[in-house]
């Protein structure tokens, strides 16, 4: 405003830093200065002082700091970092050893469970359901471009498929996977169709809608769901064998009865861990082939450009739907594997905006479409809060601290997109 | 040549509200031959090509497309709007309503009419090769069974995706950027690859809208190569959309000229340049310009 373009560099630090906290007492003038004090009110006229004078150091400094040789060069490796590509291809032999590494995590994965406590173990099992909802959300949004706000609902269609289904038609833990796979499917397809036409900002706030719906409808249901009581899911069996102290259902032998050992309450967070990673595994196995299928090639290239597509002779409608539907179908299984860990307790307070936020911060910082990036992503944001117990006051302001970070450095995601590399023979 | 064209436009017309963007356009596009879309700015020639590739719903007129003995209607597989007679005929009224469910512009370039656009549209964050491997979806094995494991079908399906993607690359001459991004490709490459992913399609007709567009003289003297080598080569006609004058009196065989939404002239490239409205459309806004 009144710096001038032939100032001295710290003139000009000085002139701006001084607007910064004149802006600083404006604002800060009638939220701390006035307090009300019954109908009157008391000024203080120090406190607006002290903080503007900390925002106008604070900004001179920067300033400062910016002029030296090390800020000079932080400045230049932004400006880098923002005009790089995080998209790269492959080259031939870049994974070579891939499946030395990913056989060594498998295993250690599977052995994992054996040596963790009751409480790591539930943490651990919810971290790789987050991971599941990761996957199938990093479809729709991260692969086929479309901005979903309304995932969680379904998430709360699997678990409330097991619950329900148990509740009325018996339906057990191992049918109700692919049930719930299914019905989130056809709840995937019906949300789908509606919002075929619309991009963006309006697919969100309709995505957004629809996951309230859901919610609301298992909220308000009570003679259907619970209402809020919940819902009770049946306990997961193996071959008819129960993880309980006590067989609950006539005819069912206890799994220690069975191999005649102490009773463990471990047992079955064990074995629900055991087969959500193998689930996981799957999924990812899945995805990274379809990926690099027809189906998966569309989806990206409907993200790409949706024009150019219709040009091509590919049906957009049938390309959306389909993503929907997997992301979807993801989402439903993570829901059966959650009514499991919970107890066979599920409620609708699990399925509110917060968790839908929470799943897209995980395909967003895990990087659109980077499969690798969104199972850390989901790790480190499920169990990073759990260690950090102690800060749990400060989750959603790390949180929110975070995505800025991320958006302003790394608006791609954490690790860079690769895409595959094809020789004349073949896909390498 | 033959006696019934490829693509037949009859009586197009098309209003965005008050405004007349095409009034009564009429041509043909002869099979196997160069036709190029001439005519001053605002004239209607994207309009033209958008109503032809289903990127608009004309508002009046027949485009037909007739290939091998049977015919396409290209504005009925977009989907229309039902009509009073489709409530007494159980059938029209089933068709319309399988085009409103599953019609749209991509059944336009499955009838066999491929096109390019004006400002490139490229899948800039995929490789090149994947851009012409998302061009064959459509002949590709989609099963997820098989695709999932890999199955001996699948691979053989993929095999001939790639053979056919490398063929086109050699043809346009990008073979050693086959794993490059799109995006970061020249800009003369980008219109060449665009041009091999139309023609990835397998199309009848390939519309380019102004393919010379930013090109220098030399690349310009490829395209003509180039599209001249599709037309006798790869069984394909050719419709153009260009200002380049050099190009388009160069390579077409049928000029067709509109101006202000309207055909003013058609003919061979001898005919047009002597023709008095075209010369009177041109210089016209030449020297309104000037």
């Amino acid at each position: 405003m009144f710096s001038n373009p032939n100032d001295p560099p710290v003139l000009a630090a000085f002139k701006d830093s001084l607007l910064v906290g004149v802006i600083a007492l404006l604002i800060f003038g009638p939220i701390s200065g006035i307090i009300l004090d019954g109908y009157s009110f008391n000024t203080h006229f120090k406190t607006p002082l002290i903080l503007a004078t900390i925002v106008f150091a604070g900004r001179f400094a920067y300033q400062m700091a910016m002029l030296t040789p090390w800020g000079q060069k932080f400045l230049e490796r932004l400006a880098f970092s923002k005009g790089k590509r995080s998209v790269y291809v492959g080259s031939p032999n870049d994974h070579k050893y891939l499946w030395i590494i990913l056989l060594v995590l498998f295993a250690a994965g599977l052995i994992l469970p054996f040596y963790l406590s009751k409480y790591a173990l539930t943490v651990a099992i919810l971290a790789i359901i987050y991971v599941l909802l990761g996957l199938g959300l990093n479809i729709v949004v991260g692969l086929a471009g479309l901005l979903d706000l309304g995932f969680v609902a379904f998430y709360a269609v699997g678990a409330y498929t097991f619950a329900l289904g148990s509740q009325y038609i018996g339906l057990g833990f191992w049918t109700a996977i692919p049930v719930a796979a299914a019905l989130a499917a056809i709840f995937g397809g019906i949300l789908g169709f509606p919002v075929l036409r619309m991009h963006g900002d309006y697919l969100a706030i309709v995505t957004l809608g629809f996951g309230e719906i859901i919610r609301l409808v298992l909220n308000n249901w009570t003679s259907f769901t619970g209402g809020p009581n919940g819902a009770k899911a049946a306990e997961p069996t193996l071959f008819g064998l129960e993880f309980t102290r006590t067989a609950k259902t006539e005819g069912h032998i206890p799994f220690h009865e069975f191999f005649g050992t102490v009773y463990n309450p471990n047992t079955k967070f064990i074995f629900l861990y055991i087969v959500v990673f193998l689930m996981a595994c799957l999924m990812i196995f899945f995805f990274s082939r379809l990926r690099s299928m027809p189906m998966g090639r569309a989806w990206e290239a409907l993200r790409e450009d949706e024009i150019a597509c219709r040009s091509l002779g590919i049906n957009h409608v049938i390309v959306k739907l389909s993503a929907f539907m997997m992301g979807a179908m993801t989402g439903g299984i993570g829901g059966v594997f959650f009514a499991a860990q919970q107890g066979g307790f599920v409620n609708p307070t699990s399925f509110t905006f917060f968790e839908s936020a929470l799943i897209l911060a995980i395909v967003v910082l895990g990087g659109m479409g980077s499969t690798v990036g969104v199972v850390i992503a989901a790790l480190v944001l499920t169990l990073l809060p759990e260690v950090l117990r102690d800060f749990s006051d400060y989750r959603v302001l790390v949180f929110g601290g975070l995505m800025i970070f991320m958006m302003l450095w790394k608006p791609r995601g954490f690790l860079p997109i690769r895409r595959p590399y094809f020789s004349k023979e073949g896909q390498a | 040549m033959t006696t019934t064209p490829l693509l037949s436009v009859q009586g197009l017309t098309m209003r965005f509200g008050g405004i007349l963007a095409l009034n009564n356009v009429n041509f043909e596009v002869q099979k196997g031959s160069i036709t190029a879309l001439i005519g001053p700015n605002g004239a209607g020639k994207t309009t033209v090509f958008n109503c032809v590739t289903g990127f608009y719903k004309a508002t009046e007129g027949q485009i037909i497309l007739h290939d091998k003995g049977h015919e396409v209607n290209l504005r009925k597989v977009l989907g229309e709007k039902f009509k009073w007679s489709d409530y007494v005929n159980p059938s029209a009224f089933a068709e319309r309503l399988y085009y409103k469910a599953f019609g749209g512009s991509h059944r336009v370039n499955q009838a066999g009419v491929a096109r390019t656009f004006q400002n490139i549209r490229l899948f800039r964050e995929m490789t090149v090769v994947e851009n012409l491997l998302v061009a064959q979806h459509r002949h590709l094995d989609r099963n997820l069974i098989r695709g999932t494991l890999n199955t001996k079908s699948y691979r053989a399906s993929e095999k001939r995706a790639l053979d056919n993607a490398y063929y086109w690359l050699e043809v346009v001459n990008l073979t050693e950027d086959a794993n490059r991004l799109a995006g970061d490709l020249p800009y003369g490459n980008q219109r060449r690859l665009e041009i091999a992913r139309a023609m990835c399609t397998e199309p009848k007709l390939v519309c380019l809208d102004e393919p010379a567009a930013g090109l220098n003289p030399r690349e310009t003297v490829e395209l003509s190569t180039l599209i001249r080598h599709l037309r006798d080569k790869h069984d394909v006609t050719v419709l153009l959309i260009e200002h380049d004058m050099g190009l388009v009196m160069g390579i077409s065989e049928h000029i067709v000229v509109l101006d202000y939404g309207q055909v003013i002239a058609s003919g061979t490239p001898k005919e047009i340049e002597v023709n008095p409205k075209v010369l009177a459309a041109y210089l016209g806004t030449e020297e309104g310009d000037a």
